[in-house]
């Protein structure tokens, strides 16, 4: 089984959001970037299908040089090689069309994204790719096993879950409890190492047109201080939320 | 060419927001001074829309029986040909984000998801949307000849028309991909997406043993229950509680957070919640820097007298 993971670089989440050039920029000054942690729990189950199953994993990135730190700690905790497709990934669009070439020509029985980037939420790229490539979806996939040709996946829907099952290829939009917390991997001294003779592909990029753009940031208007209410008057906490909040 | 709009519906019955996404809608095609089309699929309430300003109402009959976005995506993007239009409104629940890419993708149109307002400017189309999980806005501009809005949750009121519409019903057949095998729904209960109220629970409640306080809280407000991450992680409550970055966003008009620190996660995820509440008997806990009311106490004193006198406070008031 050939699998594409698709990995976005995230900030950190304890990264503090700043924006420059007149806020129309993120600023990642002093920004550590990361997996997307939504891709991290789809990577590790891409592993788990490589050491149970059989498989070779694919690691894809579009963007710039700045993602290969990223790029490189998924062949340490087990990818076979990493693609970086060397454009600035402006949109889900943008990011979507460079997937969508890439896989063409490089055909996978799964791709593996996940449900949203936590940077700027767009919660996309995979519903574009899956169109293009007509690939079989589920989004918000928390539980996938592969058998032969035959996959069957759990998905997260707002109200409850739902089992699906679909022939390859798949894609699917991958967020937590497709592995466990605690399966996750910290990159090791042998990963590393091994990471080092491992392949990252730098691929150009192919043209392609945003549909989108940031015209500009703004950061939520500051809140006003907490009201207290004493322990022992909880009638007092009732009156500010019917009368005050008006919420109940 | 007017704007159209998906209304979602769970076997057969509208979904929350309909109203207020209609609403938009119909604000919407005011501004362009145009006219609203508002497609539902498998509908049996359709004509409850009638009254939020659509001209015309469309519900796909659709050979499913259950939500396949797939098949969903293709209808719709017939219907948006046939319609001829240039602006698509969806909402941003699981299944409205679950269709969307598909949806743009096929009609290589443009799309924007957790839109909160109406557009600030039409020519060239501007939205205003949360990113960076609730620590930032970004105003976005589509650029492409067909752009779909994807509506957040609760940003926009139900406002009531006159009714001019009436319903056409049409056959679709459904291009089934994943074929559905089970389905567990929440029955009855009250769902982190759908919720006006949610009642959430963290580490300071010390054990799964003791969510019954939280649960009876949330069940005299009418509320959902959600958690903070390692609640979740350690099995004391399901992921699909697990609140914040990595977990379900909450947009509610109340949050009551119980025994949660305030984690720049956890907040991220509830920020865009109206009034939040917190309890915890730590005045230092950061969760109170984000709260509009709080309490410094012991959830385990304090949730039992709260949840006791709004049973009473409710039972009163209906
Ligand atoms: C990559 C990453 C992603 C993450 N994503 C998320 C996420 O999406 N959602 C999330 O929630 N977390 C997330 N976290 C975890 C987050 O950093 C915190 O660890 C977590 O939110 C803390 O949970 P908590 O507040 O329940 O527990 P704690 O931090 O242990 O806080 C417990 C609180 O309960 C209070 N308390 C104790 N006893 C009582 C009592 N009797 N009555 C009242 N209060 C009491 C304490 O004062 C304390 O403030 C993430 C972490 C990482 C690294
Ligand atoms: N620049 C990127 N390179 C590779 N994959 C990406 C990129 N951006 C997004 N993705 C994938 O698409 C998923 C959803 O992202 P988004 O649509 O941006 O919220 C992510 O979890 C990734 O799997």
């Amino acid at each position: 089984m050939k699998i594409l993971v698709c990995i976005s670089s995230v900030p950190d989440t304890t990264s503090k959001i700043n924006f420059k050039d007149n806020d129309t920029l993120f600023d990642d000054q002093g920004v550590q970037f990361v997996i997307n942690p939504n891709d991290e729990f789809g990577l590790t189950r891409a592993i788990w299908f490589k050491e149970k199953v059989g498989a070779t994993i694919d690691v894809l990135h579009v963007g710039t040089a700045l993602a290969d730190a990223t790029l490189r700690k998924a062949l340490a905790i087990g990818a076979d090689k990493a693609i970086r497709i060397d454009t600035e990934p402006i949109d889900g669009f943008v990011v979507a069309d460079q997937i969508v070439a890439y896989a063409s020509t490089n055909t996978y029985d799964l791709i593996i994204a996940g449900r949203e980037s936590i940077d700027y939420n767009g919660s996309m790229v995979p519903g574009l790719i899956a169109a293009k490539l007509n690939y079989a979806f589920v989004n918000n996939c928390v539980h996938l096993n592969i058998d032969g040709t035959t996959a069957s996946a759990t998905r997260e829907m707002d109200g409850g879950m739902e089992v699906l099952t679909t022939e390859l290829p798949l894609l699917i939009g991958g967020q937590k409890g497709l592995v466990e917390e605690t399966d996750l991997r910290i990159p090791n001294m042998r990963g590393i190492m091994q990471a080092r003779q491992k392949t990252l592909e730098v691929v150009a990029p192919i043209e392609s047109t945003p549909k989108t753009s940031v015209i500009s940031f703004e950061k939520p208007a500051p809140k006003a201080t907490v009201k207290l209410v004493p322990a022992d008057d909880i009638d007092q906490l009732i009156d500010l939320l019917q009368n005050e909040a008006k919420v109940l | 060419m007017s704007v159209l709009l998906f209304a979602e519906s769970l076997q057969g019955k509208l979904q929350k927001g309909a109203a207020e996404l209609s609403s938009y809608g119909y604000a919407l095609a005011q501004q362009k001074n145009t006219s609203l089309t508002i497609v539902t699929i498998n509908c049996e309430e359709i004509d409850q829309l009638a009254q939020y300003g659509p001209s015309k109402l469309i519900n796909l009959k659709l050979d499913t029986s259950y939500f396949e976005a797939q098949a969903y995506a293709i209808a719709l993007a017939e219907v948006a040909a046939t319609e001829q239009t240039n602006l698509i409104i969806i909402g941003s629940s699981a299944d409205a984000k679950y269709l969307g890419g598909i949806l743009a993708g096929k009609l290589d149109a443009g799309y924007v998801t957790n839109v909160v307002q109406l557009p600030s400017s039409r020519e060239p189309l501007s939205v205003k949307r949360t990113t960076f999980s609730n620590k930032a806005f970004a105003v976005t501009k589509l650029t492409a000849d067909i752009n779909i809005i994807g509506v957040a949750a609760n940003s926009f009121e139900a406002t009531l028309q006159s009714p001019i519409a009436t319903v056409s019903q049409q056959d679709a057949t459904a291009n089934s991909i994943c074929k559905q095998i089970s389905v567990e729904q929440n029955q009855g209960k009250t769902t982190i997406a759908d919720a006006d109220i949610v009642v959430s629970g963290g580490r300071g409640l010390k054990g799964p043993e003791n969510w019954g306080l939280i649960e009876d809280l949330a069940d005299v407000l009418g509320a959902a229950t959600a958690c903070s991450k390692p609640v979740s992680d350690m099995g004391w409550r399901p992921h699909s509680e697990h609140v914040g970055q990595t977990g379900k966003p909450v947009a509610t008009n109340l949050y009551i957070a119980v025994g949660i620190s305030g984690a720049i996660q956890h907040l991220a995820g509830v920020n865009s919640s109206k009034v939040k509440v917190v309890i915890n008997t730590d005045p230092e806990a950061p969760f109170f820097k984000a709260a509009d009311y709080g309490i410094v106490g012991d959830a385990f004193e304090i949730l039992p007298k709260l949840t006791e006198k709004l049973k009473v406070l409710m039972g009163g008031a209906d």
